[in-house]
């Protein structure tokens, strides 16, 4: 006690040494936190930046804006979203809220229907056990969880064919339903994880008072399950969202998604640099809001399997 | 269970079997010009299918009652990946045994293992397969950031959820809008900000992508800067389970954060660490997007995966037997290299410590 009360001043030497090298080491980390936060802000700060400069501006690498460079609405005009030509008729805007909402209808429904289907078959898997022939409810998963490893690649061309043949090629389903496949194993890991953490006693008390199977899943299971869903639904609306590689080969006029059209534009008549940053800040700005606003769901959803 | 319920099931299926039957054998006579009957195109079979998969989901629940409501729960996800993963490869595996180039007019002809053949005398593919090994690892670099950045965002810090939401933002960016934000105009070599820095730091000529290991190392850093986040989230949920006795007792005992993180930490977080990484490689596998891009392969093939390559192959020459061959060697490569890595770890993981 009284060892404690004669230590009012913490100046002694060793003390002294110790907040130095506590200082040192705050210094180090913030120093870490802010170099990193740089390198993944700047590309974005780039792009959104660029999308007001002029040419000179982008020439003499400005990057400032109104410090270096008056900022100019030229690359939103020239997709017809800056102020002065909103209200204008305008091909480029009309292009791109189709290419916009072709995107996002492909992202919402792909997306629901893998939570609806993968949520079923995840609850199947976590509660009954099945036999398809030898295979069973161990096995079951792994072919589910196996369809990960599959390249798209694989697909992509006997799906080409496919498509053509059932007139599927170049239209939202068609689209959809490849995106459901595409997402449906992680949608079932992360649902599995999620309905074994529900304690089985649950059910058993509603299905003591009637409910049967089917009622019990909807009426208790699944309003206690949602939070699960909603970040697997999350995780796979990113995922839809910035495919590229089945939407370049198998659209080409109608259903045609954003990404598909970012990456057309960049070919084309040398690269016209506002209106490319244009063009990718609204691409990317969907998403972005969704990372700030829906954090914890993303972090939650890729958090499965971590933690055990 | 009513014996005339269970044959009404019965009924059901072999009904729709029987209509998808008939309309597959219409179809087909009238594809090959035997009949003038028929479709325009295939789409009424994929209805009768759809039909089909209806009938066998509701005869489930009236043959076999109880159970049938059970199984009805994966039957749907079950139908849905057989038939869109199943039927595909099969029929991917038949073209890839012929010479069919969408772009010629004599149609496809089987010509067994002439792909195979021409295969193997492909430097490109074998190139594009040597840049995968490259790319994978990779992944050890973008492991080790990764884990530093967990454990940053894991120390006593001021605004973390900030610090977290902003790490997290490039993993929702589209590789495609990275390749043109950091690999076309970053890179740019006149003025983008990334040449305009390292002609700060001292590099005369800052071409990104015009030799070979540069143009490669390009292709990782855009990649691992999209993907790092991910590692980053796994490896910091990891972290944060971990139990705050063990380092609190490793503290008492007088080990140095150095050697706390080397004895305890980082054999603690080997079970995370390695679905991450094993996630991470499945993921990098696919990658196509970003080199598809910014180099399509260039220069001379350097960055080429092995998705982008047979991704141009269809592209530039429509050559669908070939590009479809190589894809299912990549499949059988692919399966070899999970298998055995899944193995490989499972036996190392089993060993006492």
């Amino acid at each position: 006690m009284s060892e404690q009360a004669t230590q009012i001043f913490r100046d002694a030497e060793p003390d002294l040494a110790y907040r130095a090298k506590w200082y040192t080491s705050r210094m180090l980390i913030y120093g870490a936190l802010v170099f990193w936060s740089l390198v993944c802000l700047f590309p974005i700060y780039w792009t959104v930046t660029t999308s007001f400069k002029i040419a000179p501006d982008v020439m003499q690498g400005h990057l400032i804006p109104w410090v270096d460079f008056v900022p100019q609405w030229r690359g939103w005009r020239s997709l017809g979203l800056s102020p002065e030509t909103i209200f204008e008729t305008s091909t480029v805007r009309e292009e791109f809220l189709k290419r916009f909402s072709n995107s996002a209808v492909t992202m919402v429904s792909a997306s629901m229907l893998a939570v609806i289907v993968g949520s079923l078959a995840a609850y199947g898997l976590s509660r009954f056990s099945y036999r398809f022939g030898f295979m069973k409810n161990s096995d079951i998963s792994f072919f589910f969880l196996s369809q990960l490893i599959l390249p798209p690649v694989v697909l992509a061309l006997p799906f080409l064919v496919l498509y053509k043949e059932l007139d599927l090629l170049d239209s939202r389903i068609g689209i959809i339903l490849l995106y459901t496949l595409m997402v449906l194993p992680i949608v079932i890991w992360i649902m599995r994880d999620q309905f074994s953490a529900i304690p089985v006693e649950l059910e058993e008390a509603a299905l003591v008072d009637g409910l049967s199977i089917w009622g019990a899943f909807f009426q208790i299971v699944l309003p206690i399950a949602l939070p699960g869903m909603v970040a697997a639904f999350i995780l796979s609306a990113v995922l839809c969202w910035n495919e590229y590689f089945f939407a370049a080969l198998l659209t080409s006029t109608d259903a045609k998604t954003l990404p598909v059209m970012v990456a057309s534009q960049t070919g084309s008549q040398g690269i016209n640099w506002w209106s490319m940053a244009a063009l990718s800040a609204a691409a990317i700005a969907p998403l972005l809001i969704i990372g700030i606003v829906l954090e914890r769901y993303i972090i939650k959803g890729m958090a499965t399997g971590a933690v055990k | 269970m009513s014996p005339s319920r269970i044959l009404a099931g019965r009924a059901l299926v072999w009904f729709a079997a029987l209509v998808l039957f008939l309309m597959l054998i219409v179809q087909a006579l009238h594809e090959f010009e035997r009949i003038s009957f028929g479709f325009e195109t295939w789409r009424p079979v994929l209805y009768a299918y759809v039909f089909w998969a209806i009938a066998i989901g509701v005869a489930q629940v009236l043959v076999r009652g109880e159970q049938g409501k059970r199984t009805l729960f994966v039957l749907p996800a079950v139908l849905f990946v057989v038939s869109m993963v199943v039927f595909p490869v099969l029929f991917g595996l038949y073209i890839s045994f012929t010479d069919w180039n969408l772009s010629s007019l004599t149609g496809r002809k089987f010509n067994g293992l002439d792909n195979f053949r021409q295969m193997l005398s492909d430097p490109f593919y074998w190139n594009a397969l040597k840049n995968m090994v490259y790319y994978v690892l990779a992944i050890s670099v973008e492991y080790a950031i990764a884990f530093g950045l967990a454990l940053l965002l894991n120390a006593q810090i001021r605004a973390r959820k900030f610090f977290r939401v902003v790490f997290l933002l490039p993993l929702m960016l589209s590789p495609v809008a990275v390749s043109w934000m950091v690999g076309k105009s970053m890179m740019e070599i006149r003025f983008g900000p990334l040449a305009n820095l390292a002609r700060f730091l001292g590099w005369e000529s800052p071409s990104f992508f015009g030799t070979p290991e540069i143009a490669r190392l390009a292709i990782m850093l855009m990649d691992a800067w999209t993907f790092i986040p991910f590692m980053m989230i796994m490896i910091l949920a990891g972290l944060q389970a971990l139990p705050k006795e063990i380092l609190e007792a490793a503290k008492v005992d007088g080990a140095k954060p150095w050697q706390s993180f080397w004895q305890v930490t980082f054999p603690l977080m080997l079970p995370v660490s390695i679905t991450a990484i094993v996630i991470r490689i499945i993921f990098k596998l696919k990658l196509a997007d970003v080199i598809i891009n910014v180099t399509s392969g260039g220069p001379g093939g350097a960055t080429d995966s092995v998705t982008s390559f047979i991704f141009r192959e269809y592209r530039d020459r429509s050559n669908v037997g070939y590009g479809t061959l190589l894809a299912m060697v990549y499949l059988v490569l692919i399966i070899i290299f999970i298998t055995t890595l899944m193995s490989v770890v499972k036996r190392w993981m089993r060993r006492p410590y």
